[in-house]
């Protein structure tokens, strides 16, 4: 509660928003070149609204975010580690403005996938989810990466990042059961494979649940891994069926990473001690090809459907 | 002579409209029935959008929650001011605001017009019938339901419980037998007016106002009392899912409605824009049509309760994380460990790999790294070789492995040096083949030059793992098919056994192996394992060695082996 008070609103739009709109919520610094296309992206999907909170960017975002006409946005030179990772920023959005919406909450470079995204919007999912009187939806982190040195091609504005990152493992995540929250914990995919192949435990959390119907006295975790209530966290069923589940593609790794993780290095704001940029960057400075000979390139949501990554559940 | 509609409407008010214009342009009166719930407003501006069509009517509202009377009341009230209203027609269909005609409606006219004494109803007896939510049937008539299963859950079940403990019961009306089914019908003039004035209307009334989801059997029951033909199937198209609420259709299932041989579709979701546009334009002509090929829309739908209620074998993914026993097949299909072979044998993996056609791995668990086939670091799914990240989830890397190559059988080799705990799930997994050629480690010890301290150090440690393991497969809940011979046993006749084990494979046609593996030199042996006896090490699981053994004799008695589990 405190910490959302470090939070200094720069656009606020919110009386625009409608009791139905399906919203955003999103922590950026320095993100401003992935800004246009994770608009574009999220607008074409049905999103009405989008609330950002800006970590002392020094590129412009910010400007560029005041502009739209759709964006909500506040700004904070709080620090990003001691906010709990931006949770706590976004949990104090969240509690003030998304009581009652359907609420998506994702990084600049995650791109949300359901089954049927292709065929049918946002709201659509939301709609069934309300009929069925579902309040969370997962959607694992997928972790794309190019073919080759992970710098070789650059990203551009308003490009779509995953023609570039459009290889990711499929089949290489192992979940246990976290029993004090009731949430899986699946880590796995290329960071393990590349990064943390001795240090199996300290691999990054992979299980996110990022879409739910908001309700005031709900808060986020430990970013959106896992949830409060307990109950927000149970979604996976345990007696052998599929519950519908989409993806998170994380597009971390472009050629702008190699800078980001030389900047985070020196920041030192993310978890635990940054160990994952640690490893990130040992690697990247001799071998930065994530790709293998058993990558699998994205085509759409059915073949990861049928990858077994995602679930239509009873979804039809 | 046509037909009248009765459309229950209570939100997405726009396409209701757009619906009952559909109708009425068409020829056939409607008359609507608004929730109560809906605000004056909203109803007010509904009612007025429709005035200018004459033969669109809005009925006496009532308060519709799901499972109560109010959906019969007002299906009630609806039909009497139908038929009083226009005495001229022959049926009256029931239908929602978010039913869509899939057919021209003229279609539906002349096919009524066909049928003049048929009335489409679904209607069971409870007996027969397995559509229940919630374990519910007969029970919907018997018992008492003050308490709302939406709003109050708790005491819903709690007040179900105390009834079937104290034995209360509801007396069922003599002249009826309940049935029950869809809530969509379509009834002829006589059946429905039949049921509308009958003298016994205000019991039966009395009876159904306290029967739990009252509009899936009221007019189901009271049909079976007035009709002369009943045809039990509804003429509108609706699916339900596992929890018995109706599926939703979107454009991306305009091929698939094109298809269905039904007249109206429910629910539509309100946004399907493509599916409203297609159907409701006049220009829909009978030819633009598919033929019909309503199997293919039960099949999609059967499969998402599948899916949902049983999922994919062997998957184990952010939905779906079944607890121990619940997996409906821990792995995604058989696969095959052997035990020993690649000790005693020369190139026994690709001689494997020849005879079966399987997929062969050295040791997944081999201490140093996955040992996968072709000496592959990475396997499909971009599964690495790596030891920690193995086991660190020892079950996860087999299940993952299994998965990502379904449809190729799977043989691995295993080991008293290979991780340990996997050997519980491999046991317990019905898609598991376990061979063990017990005390064959001894051979690579006995082939190896290391001090012989040393190989007598080694070979106590490994007869005692592998101890540990043949107990840990002999247990009685084990489920995989297991096999386990002593090494002495083996070498007699090696065969016989490995012909079992192949053709239990079953990949290629049963046939005599043709081939079969080198088996190492075993001369000395015998006084191997008598020299480890020496030094106090008693080597037993590989049977008994004789020191200077007689020359074998290839016709010598086949001992059979032994099956622990089927």
């Amino acid at each position: 509660m405190r910490k959302s008070r470090q939070l200094k609103p720069v656009a606020n739009r919110t009386d625009r928003i409608r009791p139905s709109d399906l919203l955003v919520f999103c922590t950026a610094r320095n993100e401003g070149i992935r800004l246009p296309y994770f608009l574009k992206y999220y607008r074409d999907m049905g999103v009405n609204h989008f609330f950002f909170v800006d970590n002392d960017s020094t590129d412009g975002s910010l400007d560029y975010l005041s502009r739209q006409e759709d964006v909500s946005v506040w700004a904070t030179h709080g620090s990003y580690k001691r906010s709990r990772f931006g949770m706590d920023w976004i949990n104090g959005l969240l509690r003030k403005y998304a009581h009652g919406h359907w609420a998506l909450t994702v990084d600049p470079d995650e791109f949300f996938l359901y089954p049927f995204c292709d065929t049918r919007p946002l709201r659509a999912l939301t709609d069934w989810l309300d009929a069925s009187t579902i309040k969370s939806f997962s959607a694992m982190l997928l972790d794309m990466y190019p073919k080759g040195r992970i710098d070789a091609q650059p990203y551009v504005a308003g490009q779509n990042p995953l023609d570039i990152a459009s290889w990711f493992d499929a089949g290489n995540y192992a979940i246990s059961r976290n029993n004090r929250f009731g949430n899986l914990w699946i880590q796995g995919g290329p960071r393990a494979r590349a990064f943390f192949a001795d240090t199996p435990e300290r691999a990054p959390a992979l299980n996110k649940i990022p879409l739910v119907k908001w309700h005031r006295r709900y808060a986020y975790v430990s970013s959106t891994h896992m949830l409060l209530p307990r109950g927000l966290n149970l979604v996976y069923d345990e007696w052998g069926g599929e519950k519908a589940s989409g993806l998170l593609l994380h597009t971390k790794f472009l050629d702008t990473f190699g800078q980001k993780a030389a900047e985070e290095l020196k920041r030192r704001q993310h978890y635990a001690g940054s160990t994952e940029y640690l490893a990130y960057h040992a690697r990247i400075q001799h071998d930065p090809d994530l790709w293998c000979k058993w990558s699998e390139k994205y085509i759409n949501w059915r073949q990861l459907e049928i990858l077994g990554l995602m679930s239509k559940g009873n979804w039809a | 002579m046509t037909i009248g509609i009765v459309m229950l409407v209570h939100t997405a008010f726009d396409r209701a409209e757009q619906v009952a214009r559909h109708w009425a342009r068409a020829g056939c009166p409607v008359v609507i029935h608004v929730d109560r719930q809906v605000p004056k407003v909203t109803f007010q501006r509904f009612v007025k959008a429709l005035s200018d069509l004459p033969d669109v009517l809005f009925s006496r509202r009532h308060r519709c929650e799901w499972g109560t009377w109010g959906l019969v009341a007002a299906s009630q009230d609806a039909a009497e001011l139908m038929l009083d209203r226009y005495p001229r027609l022959h049926h009256v269909y029931l239908s929602s605001g978010a039913c869509l005609p899939l057919r021209p409606v003229a279609e539906l006219i002349d096919y009524l017009a066909d049928r003049p004494q048929t009335d489409f109803i679904e209607s069971a007896t409870t007996a027969d019938v397995p559509w229940t939510v919630g374990g519910l049937d007969h029970e919907r008539f018997t018992l008492f339901f003050p308490f709302s299963w939406r709003s109050n859950r708790y005491l819903f079940d709690r007040f179900v419980d105390v009834q079937q403990r104290i034995g209360l019961r509801r007396k069922v009306p003599r002249a009826i037998t309940p049935h029950m089914g869809s809530q969509w019908w379509c009834l002829t003039r006589q059946t429905l007016g039949a049921i509308l004035s009958d003298p016994e209307r205000r019991r039966f009334d009395r009876y159904f106002r306290r029967v739990w989801i009252p509009d899936e059997s009221y007019f189901q029951t009271l049909a079976r009392l007035h009709s002369s033909n009943i045809e039990s199937r509804s003429l509108t198209l609706s699916k339900f899912d596992f929890q018995g609420k109706p599926h939703i259709f979107y454009d991306d299932h305009l091929q698939l409605l094109r298809r269905s041989d039904c007249f109206v579709a429910r629910k539509i979701w309100p946004h399907a824009d493509r599916l409203y546009r297609t159907f409701l334009s006049d220009s829909q002509s009978a030819d633009a049509r598919q033929a019909p090929n309503p199997g293919k829309i039960d099949r999609i739908f059967a499969k998402a309760v599948d899916r949902r209620t049983r999922g994919r074998s062997g998957l184990y993914m952010q939905s779906r994380f079944p607890k121990l026993g619940w997996e409906n097949g821990a792995t995604s299909g058989p696969y095959s460990v052997f035990q020993g072979f690649s000790d005693l044998f020369k190139d026994f993996e690709p001689w494997l790999a020849r005879a079966t056609g399987a997929q062969v791995h050295g040791h997944l668990y081999a201490p140093a790294r996955a040992q996968f086939a072709h000496g592959q670091t990475v396997i499909n799914g971009a599964l690495p070789d790596t030891a920690a990240l193995r086991d660190a989830n020892p079950k996860a890397f087999l299940t993952n492995l299994l998965w990502n190559t379904r449809g190729e059988r799977q043989c691995f080799q295993h080991g008293p040096h290979d991780t340990p705990g996997i050997i519980w799930h491999i046991s317990r997994d019905p898609n598991a083949q376990i061979s063990v050629i017990s005390g064959a480690w001894a051979v690579p010890l006995f082939k190896s030059d290391a001090s012989f301290a040393d190989l007598r150090t080694e070979a106590a440690l490994l007869q005692k793992a592998e101890s540990a393991m043949l107990d840990e497969i002999r247990s009685p809940d084990v489920k995989a098919r297991v096999r386990v011979w002593t090494m002495a046993e083996f070498i007699e006749a090696p065969m016989e056994p490995l012909q079992l084990v192949i053709d239990e494979i079953g990949h290629r046609a049963p046939r005599r192996l043709a081939e079969a593996p080198v088996m190492q030199d075993l001369t000395g042996f015998g006084q191997f394992l008598q020299n480890l006896k020496n030094h106090g090490m008693h080597p037993y699981l590989m049977g008994d060695f004789p020191v200077d053994p007689a020359p074998r004799n290839a016709q010598a008695a086949r001992r059979k082996p032994y099956l622990v589990k089927n």
